[in-house]
């Protein structure tokens, strides 16, 4: 291999990437002048701004895992309907703006024509925000984009079209730290058993006070196998939250059949109506079932299924359960509660019933 | 797997069998992610592959196909850099690579785009080139903190690709124990309900932590996120440890003609129906009869739903700025944990305002930098050293809107003289 090149460049510490170019020339010049906006048709929406200037956008779904192929596609189609700009939302769609309301079906045409579904806003289902699994992760129990893939496929119609009560938000992850994000629906690896410790590698490969004091239990103690120093977990203890595994890799909490999926529901980031909340386990035990995951489908279907046919116009996941009920939501929804649903970690308490409000 | 091209191999022939022609391995489970109606990502990987014929995805496709088949992963983290930087590149070692030695390096590039998520052709071209000549060419958009990720390079070519980047505007992400890439929402630059310049102040803020962001010196993570409205689309009260969102404090502004309009349209019933009894406060009133509504914008609590359902008609008020929420994280390692409330009203219009928050930000992070522990996120370690004692530390002043009610246990003392 040859010597490398002396290094003349000098780095910036930047930070952001400068706001200043990125915009689109009828976004700056109506910034933060916007006086409001409406929808269209799905996927497309229009905004006014008080200098009477309208601004279309047009959203469409994209794969997440891009190529430079597919973005170079998405440049072309900037430059020839949206004067060179584009942005994406954080749920990995893309949005082209312009002002010209006789662009929007031809852009609609093209997207369609590269396989980029259009639609996503408003009260549908939006594409799943979602990790990066197998492919890249150095913990998962799963490959996210896989899944994402297979349950979008299922909810393709309803991302274009407007039937859900309010918009509904998906993730899914591959381990339980959830970094997909809390959702109406989120899809998240479950583990059920404890570690599996390579007593043989583990002194090599870890920092031993850095992974006892990674376990939020406590369960996690120094010994000596084999007269190698070693980590044991006390399995009673044990959380199973794959806390450690991060902090150290022979500490094995993957497995192909007790890794599984749970389901949880209810998970709302905005203020509108109630308050943001977190969400909740109602389905687990769900195996990981790649390459296409039917199971997990099955239940992600049946409760939007019920939410679909239960929920009122403006009603999110969480308020529509907040009005029947948790009880009739399982019916609904066709689910079993089960013990494993009831908290019995830190905070449980908030979640009892400590009400005579029953409904039979 | 043994028949696989690459497999064992130096991975450059061509082959044969009947696969014929083809540069890429057979990985007949990840093909069946090609069907469906929903964009595959797996086809948009083989069409990459078989026009650029980089080894490195012949390699990352079979051991991705091999992960499928027997449902575990196999990447490992190490410390890949650039000169200067502890952060920013995400290390993945194949931890089989004697199967598939094409994928032995597939590090990961996380580079900050434009607060928003806004980018211009030219921008994401540059970035596409500069990616292409360095990288596998796969591009994530974009990580769940908010990073452009540029997936799959190999160490050696790490410092003249993010040269060639950072010459072109861009600049390495956070990761590990750092200030974290931020995320906004579209804010301002489309949206009517902005009330704050959430993308200017995060431009300001992250260029001002870009140190912290690329050296790891914390006990953990440290997330800012900036929702220009309470509708949060930038999920800040769930993901960021710091979290900004806009609000207003005097009256909603009301265009009755709009009201009418409105009512005109979807009629009275929706009204009540969508409107005034969804109102979590029931601040809103309509007379039957008449066209238009009244709020009473003492009992108002910002929730946006009533600007959200008639956005011509209503708009924040003017009197706008942002709140300071604090803590809000994921499960890992007490539970998930929701922003709490710290500062309701904050001014962040000028300069000065801005520095002002930044030298609040600076104490906090000195304080959970002192107090904390190893792996501990800001929230935990508030409600682990007590709320008191942050806000004493930090000289934030106790306010009635941090809490949803007063304490309902008596377990405090005050000052005493032991002396007496």
């Amino acid at each position: 291999m040859n010597a490398p090149l002396e290094r003349t460049w000098k780095t910036i510490e930047s930070g952001p990437h400068n706001l200043e170019g990125s915009l689109h020339p009828v976004v700056v010049k109506n910034y933060g002048k916007w006086k409001y906006h409406k929808l269209i048709k799905p996927g497309v929406m229009v905004h006014y701004g008080l200098s009477g200037d309208a601004l279309y956008t047009v959203r469409a779904g994209t794969p997440r895992q891009n190529t430079v192929d597919l973005v170079r596609g998405l440049c072309d189609l900037a430059d020839q309907y949206a004067d060179g700009f584009m942005r994406f939302t954080i749920r990995n769609s893309v949005e082209f703006m312009f002002a010209e309301e006789s662009r929007i079906d031809p852009l609609i045409k093209d997207l369609e024509d590269m396989g980029l579904p259009v639609g996503g806003i408003a009260n549908c289902v939006a594409p799943i925000a979602h990790t990066q699994g197998w492919l890249h992760c150095d913990i998962p129990a799963t490959d996210a984009s896989g899944v994402a893939k297979g349950v979008m496929d299922n909810l393709y119609d309803e991302f274009k079209t407007l039937e859900m009560p309010n918009k509904v938000r998906l993730s899914t992850s591959c381990c339980s730290i959830n970094c997909g994000g809390q959702a109406d629906v989120a899809i998240v690896v479950k583990h059920t058993r404890p570690p599996r410790i390579d007593h043989a590698k583990l002194s090599t490969l870890c920092e031993l006070p850095k992974a006892v004091a990674r376990c939020p239990v406590a369960a996690i103690r120094p010994t000596i196998v084999n007269n190698k120093r070693s980590l044991m977990v006390d399995e009673e203890k044990c959380i199973v939250c794959g806390a450690c595994f991060g902090a150290c890799p022979s500490m094995e909490i993957n497995h192909p059949e007790h890794s599984q999926f749970a389901i949880w529901v209810g998970g709302k980031n905005s203020n509108a109506r109630s308050k943001p909340q977190s969400m909740s386990l109602v389905a687990e035990g769900i195996p990981n079932n790649p390459p296409h995951w039917p199971e997990v489908n099955a239940v992600v279907g049946r409760i939007l299924k019920a939410y679909k046919a239960g929920g009122k116009p403006w009603e999110r996941m969480n308020e529509w359960i907040d009005r029947i009920g948790w009880k009739r939501f399982f019916e609904e929804a066709e689910l079993t509660f089960e013990v494993d649903m009831i908290d019995s970690y830190r905070h449980a308490r908030t979640t009892f019933n400590q009400s005579m409000h029953v409904r039979f | 797997m043994e028949d696989l091209k690459g497999a064992g191999s130096s991975g450059d022939e061509k082959d044969t069998g009947d696969n014929k022609g083809k540069f890429l391995n057979p990985t007949p489970i990840l093909d069946e992610l090609e069907g469906g109606k929903w964009p595959s990502f797996i086809t948009g990987f083989k069409e990459l592959g078989e026009r650029t014929e980089k080894p490195m995805i012949r390699g990352v496709l079979d051991q991705l196909e091999y992960s499928y088949k027997t449902k575990m992963g196999y990447w490992k983290g190490g410390l890949v850099t650039v000169k200067g930087y502890g952060a920013g590149i995400i290390t993945r070692f194949s931890m089989i690579k004697d199967k598939f030695p094409e994928a032995t390096e597939f590090h990961t590039f996380r580079i900050q785009p434009a607060p928003g998520l806004h980018y211009s052709t030219k921008m994401l071209r540059e970035v596409c080139d500069i990616w292409e000549k360095y990288g596998s060419g796969f591009i994530n958009m974009h990580g769940q903190s908010g990073n452009l990720q540029l997936i799959g390079i190999e160490q050696a070519k790490t410092q003249e690709c993010f040269d060639e980047l950072n010459q072109a505007g861009w600049d390495l992400g956070g990761a590990g124990a750092t200030v974290r890439t931020a995320a906004s929402c579209v804010g301002p630059a489309r949206c009517e309900q902005a009330c704050f310049d959430n993308l200017k102040v995060h431009e300001k803020v992250l260029k001002n932590y870009a140190g912290m962001t690329h050296r790891p010196e914390f006990n953990y993570k440290m997330k800012f996120k900036f929702s220009a409205c309470p509708n949060d689309c930038a999920n800040a009260i769930m993901r960021a440890d710091v979290a900004l969102i806009g609000t207003w404090r005097d009256s909603i502004q009301i265009e009755q003609e709009y009201v009418t309009e409105w009512i005109d349209d979807n009629g009275e019933d929706a009204l009540f129906d969508q409107v005034v009894n969804m109102c979590p406060t029931k601040a809103i009133s309509h007379k039957i009869g008449t066209s238009t509504i009244e709020i009473d914008n003492k009992n108002c609590v910002r929730c946006m739903h009533c600007l959200n359902v008639l956005p011509k008609a209503l708009s924040p008020g003017k009197e706008r700025g942002a709140s300071l929420l604090m803590g809000g994280k994921n499960t890992l390692k007490v539970g998930v944990n929701l922003g709490a409330m710290m500062i309701p009203f904050m001014k962040l219009d000028t300069d000065e305002e801005v520095e002002e928050f930044i030298e609040l930000m600076d104490e906090i992070i000195d304080w959970w930098d002192e107090a904390g522990l190893d792996h501990e996120r800001v929230g935990e370690t508030i409600e682990r050293v007590g709320m008191k004692q942050f806000l004493d530390a930090v000289g934030i002043e106790a306010n009635i809107d941090m809490v949803v009610r007063p304490r309902d246990n008596p377990y405090y003392k005050k000052q005493y003289d032991s002396a007496v």
